[in-house]
């Protein structure tokens, strides 16, 4: 999932400080699963907008929706007899930052993001979640186990280790685990160390960030 | 108030009309809000009613099944609806009859501490308290040093209306 979190209260309200009505939208998709912006944190960032509002003395009206995704113009569609007839001055969107760019191409009123949206991730625990993914385009993990060297490699380091793997540790932060550390052990535990002596040739960024936006067409199923 | 049923955000709004239409206390005393579970603090409430103990009118309880049960917009919407302070009263650590629901209440309280101090509201203005069912001496110590602080924090103008 895409991973979010929220973005500091005082940066929020600076966003929408002179506006009297807005439009607070969440996202039933990924940052609901990551208790970013879903139906509960649109309430919880709601309330204490209004509250915080409230004491400077310029309260504001916020009307709550959670579409069902914000990355399909269907579900912005949705919103629609809110934002152009209810005299909602801004929107303000609470899912990753697709979803206010879907708002702004779709909504001639200001947009606002309140979420940083973070990493591509999955959660470790109840209320943790570590990025396992960077989108590069070429997925390669069946070479190293299963573990993505890409993003869980500080270096992104296709070859092993650097110098800064310490008893399993990324000198980073001893908070991370050494990608390579984890793919060598994982590595004897297939029974395939021996795999890992193949050496791999400089990365083809092209396929990530390097070629620009990306895009994925899939013709059979355009209407 | 009885209020075991019902979905989050009806819950809230419950609980801000009961706040607003509740308000017995007189105006230059802070209103309270306090959250009790049933199995504990809310049994410990009648027991400082048997024992003939005083605690503050302007302390209005919520029924809660379980501590564990009190979501962070019920405390948001009760400061919203006109609160000076909020505290959770859930059983003592160990005891929980849902194992750990006073623990993960405790969790919230403290990190709706943090978002009060980012909008500029005392976190002391709510706290999260441990009492058995036994303690209703507690129970109104708590009502009173409650009501003691909050008042020493000041009575919230902005939100009375």
């Amino acid at each position: 999932m895409v991973v979010a979190e929220r973005k500091p209260i005082q940066e929020i309200m600076e966003m929408v400080a002179g506006y009297n009505k807005i439009l607070l939208v969440g996202c039933k998709g990924c940052v609901t699963v990551c208790c970013a912006g879903g139906t509960k944190e649109v309430g919880i960032l709601a309330s204490t907008l209004r509250i915080a509002r409230k004491k400077e003395g310029k309260p504001i009206e916020i009307v709550e929706r959670t579409l069902e995704r914000q990355c399909d113009p269907e579900y912005i569609e949705q919103v629609a007899d809110v934002v152009e007839r209810d005299g909602v001055e801004a929107v303000l969107s609470m899912a990753c930052s697709v979803g206010p760019q879907y708002m702004a191409k779709r909504y001639n009123i200001p947009v606002y993001p309140s979420l940083n949206t973070t990493f591509i991730g999955g959660s470790l625990e109840h209320g943790v979640w570590a990025e396992f993914c960077q989108a590069c385009g070429n997925c390669v993990i069946h070479h190293f186990g299963g573990i993505c060297p890409v993003s869980r490699c500080s270096k992104s380091l296709f070859n092993g280790p650097c110098g800064g793997s310490s008893k399993g540790k990324c000198e980073v932060s001893s908070e991370i685990d050494c990608a390579w550390q984890l793919i060598y052990d994982r590595m004897i535990a297939l029974g395939k160390l021996d795999e890992l002596t193949k050496v791999f040739p400089v990365k083809d960024w092209s396929t990530s960030r390097d070629g620009g936006p990306r895009k994925v067409v899939r013709e059979d199923m355009r209407l | 108030m009885v209020v075991f049923s019902y979905p989050i955000a009806l819950l809230a709004e419950v609980v801000s009309v009961e706040f607003q239409n509740g308000g017995t206390s007189p105006v230059e005393e802070p209103r309270i809000i306090a959250f009790c579970c049933m199995y504990c603090a809310y049994a410990a409430a009648d027991a400082a009613g048997s024992m003939r103990l005083n605690y503050p009118p302007n302390v209005h309880i919520v029924l809660m099944p379980c501590s564990g049960r009190v979501d962070d917009l019920f405390i948001l919407k009760a400061f919203e609806s006109g609160a000076d302070g909020v505290y959770i009263a859930g059983c003592e650590e160990g005891s929980c009859h849902f194992v750990s629901g006073n623990l993960r209440a405790k969790r919230r309280v403290f990190f709706l501490k943090r978002i009060l101090e980012e909008i500029g509201i005392e976190p002391e203005r709510l706290e999260m308290f441990h009492i058995s069912a036994s303690q209703g001496g507690l129970f109104a110590r708590v009502a009173k040093e409650m009501t003691e602080k909050v008042r020493l924090l000041g009575i919230i103008k902005w939100n009375k209306s």
